[in-house]
């Protein structure tokens, strides 16, 4: 019953959506470090994207809100901004993640291998670790140098996505992301032994100090610049999906994903659009990894394990594979639930441990059964929502718009044959 | 010269032959049917005239130079292309982007192109909407356009695939069973509708089909498989009246009473 009201109901009256954003704007506004505001105000997004009004109205409400509400507001909260910009990097990473496993149907178990691939690109020619195997004493390079290596992690990122495609793209289905696994693991394992013979990922000590990004003198180290950085990754990101989605090559991976015999038959290269799908995924990986090192100012490769992978996994299978918004909200909520509700809980906990409230043993810490949430949690969508939180689906294309379409006049393709026949 | 001619080709799946140096030549312009008693091995055939298997022994040429060894995606792009005997659409997407994904090999755009959104990209996308919707249209099915292609009923899903299959602009058709599961109506539509893409877009049309009205209504030429190995061809009214293919059917008693 409460199915049907929610569908006869066209969205959430604008009212709702413009009463929960200055609700939750104040809350940030007064709340140190608190959950309930945080989650609330990235809750308003969701509600900007149900609301029932002109798309153009919610383009600009939702811009309000993180270009101008959340910085305006909780601008000089180091704790919101960071968490902010945490969202945002694995919100980006599951996007790209989103093309593989999404679009193309690709199960990818070591995606997190492209994110390394990026993060050591900037950290290894940021800091003094390249003047190892490259004399002259060129390094390190200066902040500056972070935004061209925006473009060097997404290439860098894309030649691995490439190489370990080759190979790779040959198996599918559960092979493919056996093989993935590997190679996730033998990337990570590769930049923990690379310190011999020449030192070029100094092992497992990892790399420190790598540069924050520099922009005309101004050093934007602290978590309030890379929530900009990575919100402006995300829109590019975001709107390279969306292109993707109703392409050539986007009708390709879905066609590829649904029935490989059929695609084939379209004349539909199985490795080349398979290997595009592997290398824009792991491009956009690639530039969050610049990020993400510049952001930690030290790497080493403990942040690049299996676990990394499968959790951008979750995110997207949560969210619903191959729908936009949905591994958005995914991301989103995993990294807020993984990040701050869980540690938030245990702390909670603790405080009440300090009074004397409770006896809280140390295994039954919060903090400590992210990974039993997560498993429930995805039994829980598989059993409920398969098809993921928002489930993707296909555009209706406006009909009356391709009637009246300048190349309309003319039969096209085979059907030319048509009009030729009758002159004839 | 023959449009497209299968040379002595020969496949064994372990100790089964599936074909067994079966030759045929197909003229342009005309409908060929390939019957036989099931397991005959007549998808076998299409496979490998499609790509989908390479041939053990023999070769096929199209318009005189071998396809043998090419993928099957090279050998659509160079104009053959076809429909499966269990329909094979792509679910999630609508029909009308089923019909796009036909054009895919005569569209250019690359991940920068479509990253920029390029006018060249936006103006090929046009037209390639332009396009499938003029086959929709043409098959009959345009009312569904933006219907997701797996909930349409079983009619349409079969209509949707021949033109999904005419958005690659092919020289040769091969329909597998394209009358297969439709009653005597639907039937008699879908022979009517095979004869209007040969008259109308010039197209040659092999097929395999189990309706023996369809078959001898429709054909000017009939290929016999049995077993693996080709026991008869020639018209409908010649392959009426030949034992090996009564024999094939009905089995030895059949021709003896008779």
């Amino acid at each position: 019953m409460a199915n049907i009201g929610w569908k006869s109901m066209k969205g959430i009256p604008l009212v709702v959506t413009l009463i929960w954003i200055a609700v939750s704007a104040a809350a940030l506004h007064f709340m140190e470090k608190s959950v309930i505001a945080f989650l609330g105000i990235l809750f308003s997004i969701i509600l900007i994207y149900y609301t029932n009004t002109d798309k153009r109205v919610r383009l600009i409400l939702g811009a309000a809100v993180l270009l101008l509400i959340i910085p305006l507001v909780a601008g000089d909260n180091r704790y919101y901004m960071e968490v902010a910009s945490q969202v945002g990097i694995y919100v980006a990473m599951a996007l790209g993640l989103n093309i593989v496993v999404g679009f193309a149907g690709l199960l990818d178990l070591g995606y997190v291998a492209f994110f390394a691939a990026g993060a050591y690109a900037y950290a290894i020619f940021s800091t003094s670790q390249a003047n190892e195997f490259i004399p002259g004493g060129l390094f390190p390079l200066s902040g500056d140098w972070f935004w061209p290596f925006l473009i060097v992690g997404l290439i860098v990122a894309a030649i691995f996505g490439i190489l370990l495609g080759l190979p790779v793209l040959r198996v599918k289905g559960d092979y493919l992301a056996i093989v993935t696994l590997g190679f996730g693991e033998i990337i990570r394992i590769i930049f923990n032994n690379l310190d011999k013979p020449i030192n070029i990922t100094n092992g497992p000590q990892g790399i420190t100090p790598i540069p924050s990004p520099e922009l005309f003198g101004v050093k934007m180290g602290t978590p309030f610049y890379f929530y900009f950085i990575v919100l402006f990754v995300i829109i590019f990101i975001v709107i390279a999906n969306i292109r993707f989605e109703h392409s050539r090559l986007g009708r390709a991976w879905v066609a590829v994903r649904e029935d490989e015999l059929a695609a084939q038959s379209m004349g539909i290269s199985l490795l080349n659009t398979k290997l595009a799908a592997f290398a824009t995924g792991a491009s956009f990986a690639g530039v969050v990894g610049v990020i993400f090192a510049a952001k930690q100012t030290f790497i080493d490769p403990t942040s690049f394990t299996l676990m990394e992978s499968i959790g951008i996994l979750v995110m997207v299978i949560l969210g619903g594979s191959g729908s936009i918004p949905g591994v958005i909200l995914g991301a989103a909520f995993v990294t807020v639930l993984q990040v701050q509700l869980l540690k938030e809980f245990s702390n909670f906990l603790h405080s009440l441990q300090q009074s004397g409230v409770i006896n809280l043993p140390n295994q039954l810490d919060p903090s400590k059964f992210q990974r039993l949430i997560f498993g429930i949690m995805l039994i829980l969508v598989a059993l409920y929502r398969p098809n993921g939180l928002i489930p993707a689906r296909r555009k209706k294309n406006d009909l009356e718009a391709i009637k009246g379409s300048k190349y309309a006049g003319g039969k096209l393709g085979i059907l030319s044959k048509l009009t030729q026949g009758k002159q004839s | 010269m023959a449009l497209l001619e299968a040379n002595g080709l020969t496949k064994r799946f372990g100790g089964l032959v599936a074909n067994q140096d079966v030759t045929v030549k197909i003229e342009q312009g005309t409908i060929t049917a390939v019957i036989g008693p099931n397991g005959a091995g007549k998808t076998t055939f299409f496979n490998m005239v499609t790509g989908f298997y390479e041939p053990d022994e023999g070769d096929v040429l199209l318009n005189g130079k071998s396809i043998k060894g090419l993928r099957p995606d090279q050998i659509a792009e160079r104009g053959i292309t076809r429909t499966f005997q269990n329909i094979r659409l792509f679910k999630e997407m609508t029909a009308l982007e089923n019909v796009m994904v036909g054009t895919h090999s005569r569209l250019s755009a690359g991940i920068l192109g479509i990253m920029f959104n390029t006018k060249r990209v936006r103006e090929e996308e046009e037209r390639a909407k332009v396009e499938a919707y003029q086959l929709m249209e043409y098959v009959g099915i345009a009312h569904v356009a933006n219907e997701a292609a797996g909930s349409l009923p079983y009619g349409l899903q079969r209509r949707l695939e021949i033109a999904r299959a005419l958005a690659t602009n092919p020289q040769i058709i091969l329909l597998d069973e394209p009358a297969a599961g439709m009653n005597p109506r639907e039937t008699v539509e879908m022979t009517e509708f095979i004869r209007k893409l040969k008259h109308e877009l010039g197209l040659t049309i092999i097929l395999i089909e189990h309706d023996m009205k369809l078959v001898m209504g429709l054909s000017e030429y009939i290929h016999v498989l049995d077993y693996g190995r080709k026991i008869a061809e020639g018209t409908p009214e010649q392959i009426r009246n030949n034992p090996n293919v009564i024999e094939a059917y009905l089995g030895k008693s059949a021709t003896e009473v008779s």
